[in-house]
């Protein structure tokens, strides 16, 4: 049904069925971007603290994960987590008694989303790091310091305020990469769009609602990232 | 490496023992000796590069060493075994260039590594705290960031944030060196209070005013071995190595 004036079909508006879809997308979205946000986040404070390590191994194996995650596309790591993975491991049966995959497609898109933005994390928590003077660590380690203390206490604390813009930039561009979910039917923001307009046949104006909601979103974060930003700085110290 | 022994005060509460440091192919440290009793001040002189700095560093096991021995109140202190805490908390150090956490204002810098490290209580650190800011002559400022300090300032919080592990004997790496004329005096008044409330105190300095008037022992080092030493009196008016005099000469 188009709307004879305009032409603009917005069925969202005046369907209920579409209108509960595409809050469901949009809820959908959000908890995937910050399911993904904090383990990605994790992953990159983990990450950079393994890549400082003494041994050799642990340092090869970030270095080795960094690689694999950043020098593949974030689809094939998706298919490969949820169509390879997914198979190899153990079905279980469910309430109905019927044997399903060990983990669903949400949780295969929060993991693989989550490793790839964490490969780019790892790196940018690393250039923070290096921009902490090595004479800062050596006076925490004169004052009792142990290496996780001053770790957590003292070079992560600095090394966030040099690197949040790299951060940001990742951790915008995550939340546009989590439409990816779409290729194994988690109901996000463009899976739902795509049943829509493939009932009401209205692709453009879905489309533009997409980007506006997306560019909605985006700016939420990015604003809150900023908010961050000036909230810890500290005079004479960083950007 | 011998292990930790037991410790009196009439012992040397400082002990160096032939201690020798490369770095790759440099010899820094080519058997230096030096003992230091409890209370007693100690400046090293010398030119760059003629190790001051790296002995220092070794004190507080910021340097491993590659022979020799240094104790600190009879903890060997490059035993592997050693609990690198018990010797930091003896040993205070302050560096030419402050090192200040600058996300943390002089007030928290001062109370973080007795909270963190030590685990002590936030607000019996915080009242001890204030006292070592009044003490450094700093009060109003507790709550100033490192960055909107002088570097005489900087330097007095520093000071102070090393107080605060109580330790019992304390470092100075050149810690005028990269201040403002005017403020090298209170940065030394702060250091002469401490050394005069018996604090052993272990200085490499320039300034040789300061030195001849506080130390109760000059050494001289050059090329990673100990010249010459002695009372300042002494040392200042009589010096008898040749390269001691060269030195003396150049920077008197």
């Amino acid at each position: 049904m188009t709307t004879p004036e305009t032409g603009i079909n917005l069925t969202y508006f005046y369907d209920s069925f579409d209108r509960a879809r595409m809050i469901g997308g949009f809820f959908m979205t959000i908890w995937l971007s910050l399911v993904c946000l904090f383990f990605s986040t994790i992953i990159g404070v983990v990450g950079a603290w393994l890549q400082g390590s003494r041994f050799v191994w642990t340092r090869r194996i970030a270095q080795g994960y960094i690689q694999l995650f950043r020098n593949t596309p974030p689809l094939v790591q998706m298919y490969f987590f949820f169509f390879a993975l997914g198979n190899l491991l153990p079905r279980v049966k469910n309430e109905y008694g019927y044997l399903e995959p060990l983990f669903d497609n949400f949780t295969w898109a929060a993991v693989s989303l989550s490793f790839f933005a964490g490969a780019f994390n790892v790196e940018i928590f690393r250039s923070g790091i290096e921009a902490v003077p090595e004479s800062t660590r050596e006076a925490a380690e004169a004052l009792g310091y142990n290496r996780l203390q001053a770790y957590l206490y003292i070079v992560l604390p600095l090394a966030f305020r040099v690197c949040l813009p790299a951060l940001n930039n990742n951790l915008v561009n995550l939340v546009k990469t989590t439409t990816l979910a779409y290729a194994i039917a988690v109901p996000e923001l463009l899976y739902v769009s795509n049943q829509i307009w493939s009932d009401s046949v209205n692709v453009p104006e879905m489309m533009v609602t997409l980007l506006v909601l997306y560019v909605a979103l985006v700016g939420l974060l990015v604003w809150g990232m900023h908010r961050w930003e000036r909230a810890i700085r500290v005079p004479g110290y960083g950007t | 490496m011998t292990a930790s022994q037991p410790w009196t005060p009439d012992q040397p509460i400082v002990r160096i023992a032939d201690v020798y440091k490369s770095f790759g192919a440099v010899e820094v440290l080519k058997g230096v000796s030096l003992n230091v009793m409890k209370g007693e001040v100690i400046c090293i002189i010398g030119p760059s590069g003629s190790g001051k700095s790296t002995l220092l560093r070794c004190i507080n096991a910021l340097v491993p060493i590659d022979r020799g021995s240094i104790q600190v109140e009879g903890l060997e202190t490059h035993d592997p075994k050693l609990n690198k805490l018990e010797l930091r908390k003896k040993v205070g150090m302050v560096f030419q260039q402050y090192n200040l956490f600058p996300h943390k204002t002089a007030l928290q810098n001062i109370m973080m590594a007795p909270v963190t490290v030590l685990k002590q209580d936030k607000a019996e650190v915080e009242v001890r705290a204030r006292v070592l800011m009044k003490k450094v002559r700093l009060e109003g400022k507790e709550h100033s960031y490192p960055g909107e300090l002088s570097g005489g300032q900087q330097q007095r919080v520093a000071i102070a944030r090393s107080l605060a592990m109580n330790p019992d004997v304390m470092l100075f790496d050149e810690v005028t060196a990269a201040l403002d004329p005017e403020t090298v005096k209170e940065v030394l008044v702060t250091i002469r209070d401490l050394a005069e409330e018996g604090m052993t105190c272990l200085l490499v300095t320039h300034e040789m005013g300061f030195a001849r008037e506080l130390a109760d022992h000059m050494y001289f080092t050059d090329r990673g071995v100990i010249v010459e030493h002695g009372p300042p009196k002494e040392f200042f008016s009589n010096p008898r190595d040749p390269r001691t005099q060269e030195f003396l000469s150049q920077i008197l």
